[in-house]
This record gives C-alpha cells, sequence and structure tokens, in this order.
C-alpha cells in the first residue's frame, strides 16, 4: 500500500515540476487533488480500511497532499514568474526615442528686473504706485517745476498727443515722475513709494529708444533727509547688483523737481573694453536723485515747511543690461525668439529676497 | 563747455594738478566728460636739426641728411622737402610713430637705395595746418630731441564739462574758476573794471520797443578800426575748444562768449541803414539771412533788432549777414545787451538755431556785468584792430535783481544730512559770491548777480553741501516704518506678475514691444484719431496702440523671416482706446499668440497646427488663475473684426467681456505680412472682477464618504446648436447630484441625420446620503435627457 502511494506521490511531483505552462499546472492539480483527483480518490477509500490501516495511510495521504499542494505553489509561482518575464520582454521598446517636445515659456527681463526692484524696495518700506502713461503737460512738467520756457523741457524730447477734448494738453509721459505728483495730489505724508512704468521720448539710436522703463521713487515724511537717500540707494544697488561692497559716488547735478540734486555713479571697471561692477576706481552713471524741491511739493499741495523728502529715478533696461550684460537696448523690445530664451527667466525665477533675488 | 587749462588759469591762480582741477570740477557738480591734450597726439614727435643735406646718390630732388636728435644723437634721414637745408630746426618722427594726417605707422625703409631712419615732417602731416610745401621749420632756439607739443603751445590740455542748464555762470570760464577757488582749489584772479573813455560823442540812437524781451541794451560806435586775422594767441584758444577763428572783429566776441560769458555782437557800421536802432518784435515774414548762411522767416513775438530798412540781427541769437563784418569793415558797431531768456528760448527752439550766444541768453546772464562786458569787448578791439571809441548809448536799465534769502545753517543737517558748521557755510557762501549777514541763527543771504538759479533755502542747501562734498553726507538708513514689511502691491497689481508668469509657465516667450504702432494697422483694430501721435518718430510708430496683437503678430512675423514660424509670444502691457475723461482709455491687457504648430513633427504623431482652442486654452488658464471660475464663463461667438468670424469668440461673465479668443482674421496676417497659421488671446485685467473672498481662510471642505460614478450620454442635436448650452442643459439637470459633465465626442457623419451632430457628454453623479439605486440613476438620467431636449432639443441617439 504505502508503495504505492509513494509512487503516486512521485509522479505526481514528477507531472508538476514538467507543467510546462499554468493551465498545464492545473491540468496537474485537478487530476491530483481535483474532486475526482487519484489523491481525492485514495482519500475516499480510506473509509472502507480497517481502523490501524487507515490511520497509517491516512497519515501517509495528508503528508503526500501537503508536499504535492507545496510544489504546486511553488510551481505556479515560477511559471508566473516567467510569464511576466517574457511578457515584459514582448514589451521591450527604445527608450532612447526622444520625448515629445514641451514649449518653454519665458519672462522678460523688464518684467524681471521690475520684479527684483519691487521685492528689494518692499523690503524697505514702499509701496508701488501708477499712473497713466498719457499724461497731462501740468503732471508731466509744470508740477515737477518745469515751466514752457524751462531750458529743461529740451532735455525731454517729448511726444504730443492732440489735446483732450476739455483742451489739456496731452503728451507721453517722458519720465515716471509724474506718477509722484498723482501720488502727492492724492494722499497725504508720510508717502514711501517707487513708481516703475513705460516713459516715452523722441529719440532712437544705439542707446536710445522711444519707449523705455523707468523707476522712480519718493519718500516724503518731516525728516527725511539727503543721508537717507545715501543710504536708500546703497542699500538698494548692492542688493540689486548682489555686490556688498558696491562703492557709490553722489555727484551734484540739475534736475529741476529736485533741490538739491545728485548724479550716482556706482564703481566699475573699463580694464580690456570689458565693463564690470564694483570697487575698482572707475565710475558708471547710473541715476538721477535729489531732495523734493519746495516749488514741487506746494504744487501737489504739500506744505513744504513742514514736510521734505527725495525722490530719484532710473532706468530699468539700463540696470537689466548691467546685471545681466544684455549688450544691446535695442533688442529689449524686438520680440526676437532667440534673444528671449536667452535672455529670459524661467517662469519658477520668482524674485525672493528670502529665496534669493536671482537664481 | 568747453575751455583750456591756460585759460582757466587767467581767471585762477592755482598750482592744482590737471587731475586735482578735474576731479574737483566733477565733485562740485561740473562733471568734466573731457579732457584732451593735443600735445598727446604729438608726444612721438621731436625736434631736430638737419646737420648736413647732400643731394640723394640716386634722386634728383631727394637729399640725405644727417639729423640731430638730441645731444649726442645723429640719425640719417632722406628727405624730399625743398627747404631741407643745414641748420633748420624741424618735426623728425621717429621709425614706429604713427603721422596724425595718415594714420600710418613710419618704418624704417630705403628710399632708392638709402636706408632712412625716420621722417622730417610738414605742418600738413602733423595735422598742425594746411602747409605742405616743405617741412616745419622750427624756431631757431628749439632743442633738438625736446618734444615739438610744448614748443609749439600745443601742451594746453582742453577741459570738457557738462553744464547743467542752471548754471548760466559757468557758461564762461571765470565762473568755472569762481567755483574752483570757493572750493579751495585757488584764488579767483581780480578783474579790473576801467571804462574806455569815449574819443567822441555820438552813436546810432537806440529804441527799445518792449523792455521786457530786452531790458537793457548798450551800444557803441569804434570808428577807423582795421579788421584782419586774430592774434595767434586769440585764434589758438579758439581753435582748441573747437571754433573757427573767422577774423579778429568776430573772434573778440567769440572770446568774451566763452570768457565771460558775455556774449556780444558786432555789426558794420556802413551797413547800417538810418540813425536809430530799434529793438522790437518781429513782424511776421521778416527774412533775415542770418550769419550761418541761412535765410529765416521771423514770426512775431521774436526779438530782432532793426534799422530803417529792416531786421539786422535776431536778438540774443544771431546776426544778420548783411549787417556783418568783412576785411574791408572800419566802422563798427558793437552791441552788448540782456535779452529775454524765454523769449531767446522759444526764438531758438522755434527757428532751430542753436549758437554760443542763445545757450547763454536762454540760461540767462549777468545783468549786472553788461558794462563791464562793454568796456572789455571794447579795451580788445582797440587793442587788436586799433581805432577810437564813441561814448556808449544805453537803453533800458539794468534789472532788478538783488534779493534776500532767509537762510538756517541747520538745515544743512536737516535736509542735507550732514552737519556744517555755520562759519564754514557762511565762508562757502561768501566765496560764491553771496552777501552773508547773519541773522541770529539765521543767514540773510544775498545771492550775486550771476547766480539767478539761487531762488531759496534748498538751493542754498545745494551750494553748501556741494562745495563741501557731496561725499561727507553719512549713508544714513531709512527707518524701517515695521519690522516685518507689508506687500508693495495690492490685489490688482499682483495680478500683472502673477499672470505673466502663468503664461510662460504655459510655453510663451514674454514679449515687450513699442506702445505705438502704424496708424494703418491701428485703423484694422478700431483705433481713434486722437491716438495719433503729432510728432512721431516714424510713420511705423505713429499711433498709441489699441491692441497688442497687431505688435505681437508683427514679432512673429520677424522671427518667421529669421526662421522660427512656430511663436508663441505674450505681452502684458497698456492699450490705448481714446476713451474716458483724459482721453486715454489706458487698460492693462494680457495678450498672447500662437503661430504655426503647436506641435512639430513626431515620431509619436503628426504635426497639429495651432487653432483657435489652443488660444482658448492659454485664456481660461489665465482667468482661472485670476480667480474666475471657468464654469461662469460663456462664450460669445461675435468676436471683433479682426478675429476669424467662425472662428472666434468673446468670454463673458454675464455681460461683462473680459477677453477674447481665436483665429485671427487673414486679411489682417496679409496687411502685416505674415504667413500660416495664427491664433490669439486677450484678457482684460482690468475687468476681471477681483474674488470677494474675505480673509484667508478656506470654505469648508465636505468630502462625500460615497463614490461618484459615471454615465455616458450621447444625443443628436442639430449642427448649429452650441456644445456649450448642451453641456449647460445637461450640468442643470440637477445640480445637486451631477458635479461634471464633459464632452468627449463630436460626430457627424453616416449614422447621424445631416444638419445634426452627435454629441457624447460623460457625466459625473455624486451621491450625498447614499449610494444611487438603480431607480435613483435612472431617475436623474431621465431629467438630464428631458432637460437637453428642452433647451436644446437633443435626443439621445439611438
Amino acid at each position: 500500500m504505502s508503495n504505492g502511494l509513494e509512487t503516486l506521490r512521485d509522479r505526481l511531483l514528477q507531472a508538476i515540476a514538467g507543467a510546462a505552462d499554468l493551465s498545464a499546472l492545473d491540468q496537474v492539480r485537478v487530476e491530483a487533488i481535483g474532486k475526482k483527483g487519484e489523491l481525492t480518490q485514495q482519500m475516499k477509500m480510506l473509509g472502507s480500511m480497517e481502523a490501524d490501516a487507515r490511520r497509517a495511510a491516512g497519515q501517509l495521504l495528508n503528508v503526500i497532499k501537503t508536499d504535492v499542494e507545496t510544489a504546486i505553489a511553488e510551481r505556479q509561482g515560477a511559471l508566473a514568474g516567467a510569464a511576466r518575464s517574457a511578457k515584459l520582454a514582448a514589451e521591450r521598446i527604445d527608450v532612447t526615442l526622444p520625448a515629445a517636445p514641451e514649449g518653454e515659456g519665458h519672462i522678460h527681463p523688464i518684467s524681471q528686473t521690475i520684479e527684483e526692484i519691487t521685492q528689494i524696495f518692499a523690503e524697505m518700506g514702499f509701496t508701488v504706485a501708477e499712473g497713466p502713461e498719457i499724461e497731462t503737460d501740468f503732471n508731466n512738467f509744470t508740477a515737477l517745476n518745469i515751466p514752457p520756457e524751462h531750458p529743461a523741457r529740451q532735455m525731454h524730447d517729448t511726444f504730443y498727443l492732440p489735446p483732450a477734448a476739455d483742451g489739456t494738453a496731452r503728451v507721453l509721459r517722458t519720465h515716471t515722475s509724474p506718477v509722484q505728483v498723482r501720488t502727492m495730489l492724492n494722499s497725504k505724508p508720510p508717502i514711501r513709494i517707487i513708481a516703475p512704468g513705460r516713459t516715452y521720448r523722441s529719440d532712437y539710436d544705439m542707446t536710445h529708444t522711444p519707449m523705455f522703463h523707468q523707476v522712480e521713487g519718493l519718500v516724503i515724511d518731516e525728516t527725511t533727509h539727503m543721508g537717507h537717500l545715501r543710504g536708500c540707494l546703497t542699500e538698494f544697488l548692492r542688493a540689486f547688483f548682489q555686490i556688498d561692497d558696491l562703492p557709490l559716488r553722489f555727484r551734484p547735478s540739475f534736475f529741476p523737481f529736485t533741490e538739491p540734486s545728485a548724479e550716482v555713479d556706482i564703481g566699475c571697471s573699463r580694464k580690456g573694453g570689458q565693463l564690470k561692477l564694483g570697487n575698482y576706481g572707475d565710475w558708471l552713471e547710473i541715476l538721477g536723485c535729489g531732495m523734493v524741491h519746495p516749488k514741487v511739493l506746494e504744487m501737489c499741495g504739500i506744505d513744504s515747511t513742514r514736510y521734505q523728502g527725495f525722490a530719484f529715478g532710473m532706468g530699468i533696461e539700463r540696470i537689466a543690461m548691467l546685471k545681466y550684460g544684455i549688450p544691446d537696448l535695442r533688442t529689449f523690445f524686438d520680440a526676437d525668439l532667440r534673444w528671449l530664451r536667452h535672455y529670459g527667466f524661467s517662469f519658477l525665477d520668482q524674485p525672493s529676497l528670502g529665496l534669493g533675488l536671482t537664481r | 563747455m568747453k575751455f583750456t587749462l591756460n585759460w582757466l588759469k587767467d581767471h585762477l591762480d592755482t598750482s592744482a594738478s590737471l587731475d586735482e582741477i578735474a576731479l574737483t570740477l566733477t565733485r562740485i557738480g561740473l562733471e568734466v566728460i573731457g579732457i584732451e591734450n593735443p600735445a598727446e597726439a604729438l608726444t612721438p614727435f621731436v625736434i631736430g636739426e638737419i646737420i648736413t643735406a647732400e643731394k640723394h646718390p640716386n634722386a634728383d630732388k631727394l637729399q640725405v641728411c644727417q639729423v640731430k636728435i638730441g645731444k649726442d644723437q645723429l640719425v640719417e634721414v632722406v628727405c624730399g622737402a625743398p627747404n631741407a637745408r643745414p641748420g633748420l630746426k624741424t618735426a623728425f618722427a621717429a621709425p614706429g610713430s604713427v603721422i596724425p594726417a595718415s594714420g600710418e605707422v613710419l618704418k624704417i625703409g630705403a628710399i632708392r637705395g638709402v636706408t632712412s631712419n625716420g621722417m622730417l615732417c610738414s605742418t600738413r602731416e602733423l595735422k598742425l595746418g594746411e602747409d605742405h610745401e616743405g617741412i616745419m621749420e622750427l624756431p631757431a632756439d628749439a632743442i633738438p630731441g625736446a618734444p615739438i607739443g610744448p614748443l609749439l603751445g600745443l601742451d594746453d590740455p582742453v577741459i570738457e564739462i557738462n553744464l547743467t542748464p542752471n548754471r548760466a555762470d559757468c557758461a564762461g570760464v571765470r565762473g568755472v574758476a569762481r567755483d574752483l577757488a570757493a572750493a579751495g582749489l585757488g584764488a579767483l584772479k581780480p578783474l579790473s573794471f576801467e571804462p574806455v573813455s569815449p574819443a567822441f560823442g555820438g552813436s546810432l540812437k537806440v529804441v527799445i520797443e518792449d523792455q521786457t524781451a530786452c531790458p537793457l541794451f548798450l551800444g557803441r560806435t569804434v570808428r577807423g578800426v582795421k579788421n584782419g586775422p586774430s592774434p595767434k594767441w586769440l585764434a589758438d584758444r579758439l581753435t582748441a575748444i573747437g571754433l573757427n577763428p573767422r577774423s579778429a572783429l568776430v573772434d573778440v566776441t567769440n572770446y568774451f562768449t566763452f570768457d565771460r560769458c558775455r556774449p556780444l555782437h558786432v555789426f558794420d557800421a556802413a551797413k547800417v541803414h538810418g540813425d536809430t536802432l530799434t529793438v522790437r518784435s518781429a513782424r511776421t515774414g521778416e527774412v533775415l539771412e542770418a550769419l550761418n548762411g541761412k535765410s529765416y522767416t521771423l514770426e512775431a513775438g521774436m526779438t530782432v533788432i532793426a534799422d530803417s530798412e529792416g531786421v539786422d540781427s535776431l536778438g540774443g541769437i544771431m546776426g544778420g549777414m548783411a549787417s556783418g563784418c568783412t576785411a574791408e569793415t572800419s566802422d563798427i558797431y558793437i552791441e552788448c545787451a540782456l535779452f529775454d531768456p524765454r523769449r531767446t528760448a522759444e526764438t531758438g527752439r522755434a527757428l532751430q538755431i542753436s549758437s554760443d550766444a542763445r545757450y547763454r541768453f536762454e540760461r540767462g546772464l549777468d545783468p549786472q556785468a553788461v558794462f563791464e562786458g562793454m568796456a572789455a569787448a571794447t579795451r580788445m578791439i582797440l587793442e587788436l584792430c586799433g581805432g577810437e571809441a564813441s561814448e556808449i548809448v544805453v537803453a533800458g536799465a539794468v534789472p532788478e535783481w538783488k534779493r534776500t534769502i532767509a537762510f538756517r545753517p541747520s538745515r544743512v543737517a536737516s535736509l542735507g544730512g550732514v552737519g556744517v558748521p555755520p562759519e564754514r557755510q557762511r565762508a562757502i557762501l561768501t566765496a560764491l559770491g553771496c552777501g552773508v549777514a547773519i541773522e541770529g541763527a539765521s543767514f540773510a543771504v544775498n545771492p550775486p548777480s550771476w547766480r539767478a538759479d539761487i531762488e531759496g533755502e534748498a538751493d542754498l542747501v545745494e551750494e553748501v553741501l556741494r562745495i563741501e562734498g557731496y561725499d561727507r553726507i553719512p549713508e544714513t538708513p531709512l527707518p524701517r516704518l515695521r519690522a516685518i514689511a507689508r506687500p508693495a502691491v495690492d490685489a490688482a497689481q499682483r495680478r500683472v506678475p502673477w499672470a505673466k508668469r502663468l503664461l510662460a509657465s504655459r510655453g510663451l516667450n514674454e514679449a515687450v514691444t513699442w506702445s505705438f504702432i502704424d496708424g494703418k494697422i491701428a485703423k484694422l483694430f478700431g483705433t481713434t484719431d486722437s491716438m495719433t501721435l503729432l510728432n512721431p518718430i516714424s510713420a511705423d510708430l505713429s499711433t498709441m496702440r489699441p491692441t497688442i496683437l497687431a505688435n505681437l503678430i508683427q514679432a512673429a512675423t520677424r522671427n518667421a523671416a529669421r526662421g522660427y514660424v512656430d511663436a508663441a509670444l505674450f505681452e502684458v502691457g497698456p492699450i490705448f482706446n481714446g476713451s474716458g475723461p483724459e482721453g486715454a482709455g489706458q487698460s492693462t491687457v494680457a495678450t498672447g499668440i500662437r503661430t504655426g504648430f503647436a506641435k512639430g513633427r513626431h515620431w509619436t504623431g503628426k504635426a497639429k497646427p495651432v487653432d483657435p482652442f489652443d488660444a482658448k486654452s492659454d485664456a481660461l488658464a489665465l482667468l482661472s488663475s485670476l480667480g474666475v471660475d471657468p464654469a461662469k464663463l460663456t462664450v460669445d461667438a461675435n468676436p471683433p473684426s479682426w478675429f476669424h468670424p467662425g472662428q472666434a469668440g468673446l468670454l463673458k461673465l454675464g455681460p461683462i467681456a473680459l477677453g477674447t479668443f481665436g483665429t485671427i482674421h487673414p486679411d489682417i496676417l496679409d496687411a502685416i505680412g505674415l504667413d500660416g497659421a495664427c491664433v490669439g488671446f486677450t484678457v482684460d485685467l482690468g475687468a476681471v472682477p477681483m474674488p470677494r473672498r474675505k480673509g484667508t481662510a478656506r470654505p469648508a471642505l465636505s468630502l462625500s464618504q460615497f463614490q461618484p460614478i459615471t454615465r455616458d450620454f450621447a444625443f443628436v442635436v442639430a449642427e448649429t446648436v452650441p456644445a456649450e448650452k448642451l453641456i449647460r442643459a445637461v450640468k442643470g439637470a440637477d445640480k445637486a447630484i451631477i458635479v461634471d459633465a464633459r464632452l468627449f465626442d463630436l460626430y457627424t457623419g453616416p449614422g447621424v441625420e445631416a444638419g445634426m451632430k452627435s454629441l457624447a457628454i460623460e457625466v459625473t453623479l455624486q451621491p450625498a446620503e447614499r449610494t444611487f439605486t438603480d431607480a435613483d440613476i435612472e431617475a436623474v438620467a431621465a431629467r438630464i435627457v428631458a432637460a437637453a431636449a428642452k433647451d436644446t432639443g437633443a435626443t439621445l441617439r439611438g
């Protein structure tokens, strides 16, 4: 009896091992331990046996059944693994094929620079003010202490529009300074604003474009003096250019809307025809500034015996060119895709003082 | 404003070096923009003495010279000049020198077999004159080997300063010297004012018709002058600063223009008609042949000096040809006057005449120095040209210029930010010519006659600061308003950078283009005449843009011409429609275009040209990022005329149009010159409502614990029915349960009746309190079908 069972076990284990695939294995399983399987049949026959023989045969059969089941499970695992491997092998592709290209967008250096400027001045408590680009002659000139006959008007090559319906003379603003005027007319000190925006002058050559951008700054309160102007601009320029020891030089100058007035130079080197910013002994003019002229304050409804403050204005293209090494002003407005990709910024490069201004 | 160092030293007694002077000028606000020493170009050229000159063995017209160019230094030079002779001192150029006239480097060379170790130069070769008849003939006492520059008096650096419009006084060398003296760089030399005693009485009568145009006019006749070339010193001065010497009489007036900022005019007295000069307003249509050779037609309001026959000169700007001095002139009339700065500027601008006189008159001359100017000029004319002067005829009077400014020295610290002792302040102001009287803690300051620009306390603060030095002002941090700064922009301003970054994240490149475009193009986009510049820089930049689309299409056209056909560009910037009380109608819009192919050829699939849905997608993404619920937007398929009438629309929130999108009209592309597909969108940032949420907290999130289910519905509907209408009807069938309805198929063709289309929609249903039963789902489906049928006539596809 036991020999027969041993033989059966060997045969079944052999069949399991020899099953070529999952269906063949299932066939073996059915034939072994299915309802009518050989081992099942043997189990059924136990009932007709003597008690002792039944015990012995039963124990043996249980062992064989466990062995067979284990073998089937193992074989099943092996076959499934092989089948998965074969399927994966069949699914192989050439992963060196190029992925579909995605258009990459860019932020223009002007926008990036304006955001950088805003970040730095925000830190110093400034807010951003805006004004229209088609301005009245009053806001652009007269309120800024530039009467019609003033020689300073010739410093501005002004674009004119036909007068408004009410006869008001209209110009394209030649600087962002009219935003100062609007701010002072519409709010009370203390005032701390910057006004970045488009400005226009009728000039077009290597270093001038008929449209360009400026940022204006204005601080009005009871105590701000020229030392604060120096401090504020020094902080700004060092933070913006990311040069901690960038030297500044203030030179007396003239603007009708400030008194005293200054032009500001920053340190540079021009050795070998290469412009490099830093403490190298040479100077580069960067912006104009001064203490707001008492006449401007009065023209804008602010008591000049009580309030004072400073104003500055600088060219955004100019500082962007210096910071990012852009050689030609005129290329800013050409929308050349090659230029935009080269000098533009990722949308992720959001300037921030906490996370770093420039990547 | 240009002058030479020696000219400056006529007025300034100083031992300062050129570098110190230049640095100081810039430091006190007279910015030095150039220093040029003409002697520097001549450094390689030294004095050479011809010791022997023998005939060249192989050439008749050449000589071989032994030239002494140093104590014991002799060189052999071949020379063809007829005046080369022993004993002559001339200019010698060593090999390696750059010859100024030709710019070429001199090499050692053999001339007809004889080596020449340099060159003897003519005046023309050194660019010192026109003479090329022979080599230069230098004075006999010149020392061989010494540089020729100093010998020729050329070692006088020319300094150019950038004069700000307020500093009329420094349009004269004397004013510059005065500022330098005040800055401690030497002493201002005294000027003696000695009137010329008249040799005879009587000159032309002068009538000033309007004393506001010409407050003061001095005139005198000088008889028996002899006009000719100026002496060398005078001619050299003028040449050095870029003026052409003409004749002594003219040069004297130019000299005082620059020396004292005192322009004068000299008439040929014989050419003045009648016995009276009238200073009056021009009569419209009067013509002046001016000294620059041009003819000007004058207008009323321009100040002229006229005789009985007509206009002789334009006051303060330029004299007339007819009454100009010539070599034959023997009697002259000198005019020294004050003209109104404003009228001078306006006339100069209107006639487009830039002259050294206008430059000074429009800035305002020293009213007190008119008599001095007349005396000094007369004296120099008598010295150079001889003759005898009449008495001076005076019309008008010196205008009132004296004023007193109350000045608190404490303002230098409170406005200027740096403490300067009052005594030092007083010294500075005094050195600048101010009268200073101490009145308690204040000064009573009388600015000098030449400083009309000093009007108030702030001006005096600047005077003290600039002489003291701006570099003495300490950097003071701006006091912080709060420990932590607040945002610099408000919610509306913040949208601009957001919009830019959103669009860039979608693959669009930001452009910044002109705010003005070609008027013809602007017309296609509905501009008004009020938006056309009166003085555009060119026809293609003539009109304030009513749209950014045109700029971007132009930009794409330029890129296509460079070979980059597939462009994705956007700009966020101003447009102008001419509306509103100030007639600007400026608004900020985000605008983008895509041209060519959205997807290029690729092994994964076919190339896909841009289509209007690319633009729609851009616009919706932007609006969504600005807080607009895209589900609330409707599309109005009546786009502006610059879009394809059947492939574009307006994006509306209720009645308000927030933007446009679609295919650009081919007429527009033709007008601009762009080939290929082009779609675009605009979003008016100002029209997009601000979200009304208050505070930072989000509304509570309610999540269903039951899984949503989806059901598909295929409807057949008339082709004219907008898909949006059907989707809206489906969504509206049960707003509590239907959370989404997506159109996933559009079909026309076999199986669908002509004129109809099949639209398949996947509807997402969200159970609220329990999972749906079949009956629940059937009920909702029935409502969906009924709503679709009611609103659009749709039927379920069989």
